[in-house]
């Protein structure tokens, strides 16, 4: 039986590969609940691009301040040597090249590390592109957390994005649902695979030419 | 008690802002010392609605704020009830439904949105949606950083940069592209503003702020960028009494000060 990760353990597995010592940006979304697995004997610091160094645990709803939210609008508090700037800064920060690793979700990824996360082509909805070109383009490393497929069961991972690009050729990395994949200049390369699923399958769940590492293991994550 | 306040005297300058197509009049406050036996700079305005009276219509606006923090609601609504049409904005994100900077645009009063969102957070389109998908108002749609260099270059003088966010976009579309050390990069051309609506948390009569938190966002790049730049705060303080390194943004940048102690 096919043991795909929940989204929780997808982003707890994302949070096991963050380094000791690293500056992190983490998205809106799935994304940002990478923050919730950090392993505690790390030293990571969080980055938001409205201007905070350090942010800690999310408050408390009885101690929630309006005015400490991070990107997603979430009320957040400050860990101990946290710095506060404004946007300008933040930013420069961000493309100057001083976060170590920004994960992000998106709609599709291609195998050249290509991927899309800001235009759904929804019929309606207004434009929205935030922060998510500036990271893409400024951090050091780009990962991507995403589920494997579409609702409907399409592939995400393709040879090349039909949504508009975010950044071209940055995704170095990628957790999903049912992989982690590295992005290597022979396309995707699959270093971890959930329980019970064949090559076959996860090729058959893939747009794109998919690899297996020689050194492949099993995707697992505790209980969550 | 609040210190006797002083007339403004306003002066009009031709001018063209970098980056704005509704032709806006560029104001300028001057600070007068109209008092003979105290020279002070006063810059406290004595409501939301005296400080945004003077906005015309055609006038380009910044909003700073972002995700609720840093909202100056009472200029907005003071704008909202003032009436100033076809009004360029500027703010980072067209906030959701219901907010004051929702019902400027909602109202009709803004022609065309700069901005890194415009997307309304429900199932049905927010009037804003509507009001682009039916070509009512232009969105030129900025990555955040890009949006907020465009700023920080407009208050400092500079008339565009080169980034290398957005290349291979089609936000690059149209845009000069170059490369630098091998990596490449677009140009983009600074922002200015006729006026700058912002919230800070406290301010001296001089101008001089500080905020609360994530309140700063875009607040320091926006007040070096608007011609005229209105703070809305929640405290007065003393001239002296902000550590001169506390200072988040100088007075410099600061024409008026409103002050609303229902803020805090």
């Amino acid at each position: 039986m096919i043991q795909p990760l929940s989204r929780t353990q997808i982003t707890w597995r994302a949070a096991q590969d963050i380094p000791d010592g690293s500056y992190v940006n983490l998205g809106i979304g799935l994304p940002v609940l990478v923050a919730n697995h950090l392993p505690a004997d790390r030293e990571i610091i969080l980055h938001s691009e409205n201007g905070i160094v350090g942010i800690g645990p999310a408050a408390p709803e009885d101690a929630a301040d309006p005015d400490l939210v991070d990107a997603g609008g979430q009320r957040v508090t400050l860990r101990p040597g946290a710095a506060l700037v404004d946007s300008a800064a933040a930013f420069g920060m961000i493309v100057g090249g001083n976060i170590d690793i920004t994960l992000l979700g998106a709609f599709q990824v291609a195998s050249n590390g290509d991927f899309a996360n800001w235009d759904s082509r929804h019929p309606w909805k207004g434009p929205l592109v935030g922060g998510a070109m500036d990271l893409a383009a400024g951090a050091r490393e780009v990962r991507v957390i995403m589920q494997h497929t579409t609702k409907d069961g399409e592939p995400r991972l393709v040879t090349q994005c039909s949504y508009p690009l975010t950044a071209p050729g940055v995704v170095k990395r990628l957790y999903t649902d049912l992989a982690i994949i590295d992005v290597t200049a022979e396309g995707f390369v699959a270093r971890e695979i959930a329980a019970g699923l064949s090559h076959e399958d996860l090729s058959a769940k893939t747009g794109a030419a998919i690899a297996v590492a020689a050194d492949c293991v099993t995707l697992t994550a505790p209980d969550l | 008690m609040r210190p006797a306040c002083y007339s403004f005297l306003r002066r009009r300058t031709v001018g063209q802002t970098l980056q704005t197509t509704a032709a806006p009049r560029h104001y300028r406050v001057k600070r007068s010392f109209t008092d003979g036996r105290n020279n002070v700079i006063d810059k406290q305005m004595n409501s939301a609605a005296d400080a945004v009276a003077d906005i015309p219509d055609g006038a380009t606006i910044m909003v700073s704020g972002f995700q609720g923090s840093g909202m100056p609601n009472a200029l907005l609504r003071a704008l909202v009830d003032h009436g100033a049409k076809d009004l360029t904005l500027i703010c980072n994100g067209a906030g959701p439904h219901g907010t004051q900077q929702a019902r400027l645009t909602d109202a009709g009063q803004v022609s065309k949105l700069i901005c890194s969102s415009a997307r309304g957070r429900s199932d049905e389109p927010t009037p804003l949606e509507r009001l682009w998908r039916a070509g009512e108002i232009v969105l030129e749609l900025v990555p955040q950083g890009t949006f907020a260099e465009r700023i920080r270059a407009g208050g400092a003088g500079l008339a565009a940069f080169y980034t290398p966010v957005s290349v291979g976009t089609d936000l690059a579309e149209g845009k000069e592209a170059r490369e630098f050390d091998g990596r490449s990069y677009v140009l983009e051309t600074a922002l200015k503003a006729d006026f700058t609506l912002l919230r800070a948390d406290r301010a001296d009569r001089l101008g001089n702020l500080g905020y609360r938190g994530t309140q700063i966002n875009f607040g320091p790049a926006m007040a070096a960028a608007g011609a005229t730049t209105i703070a809305e705060v929640g405290e007065i303080v003393d001239v002296g009494s902000f550590a001169p390194e506390c200072v988040q943004t100088p007075g410099i940048f600061v024409d008026r000060v409103v002050i609303l102690p229902d803020l805090r």
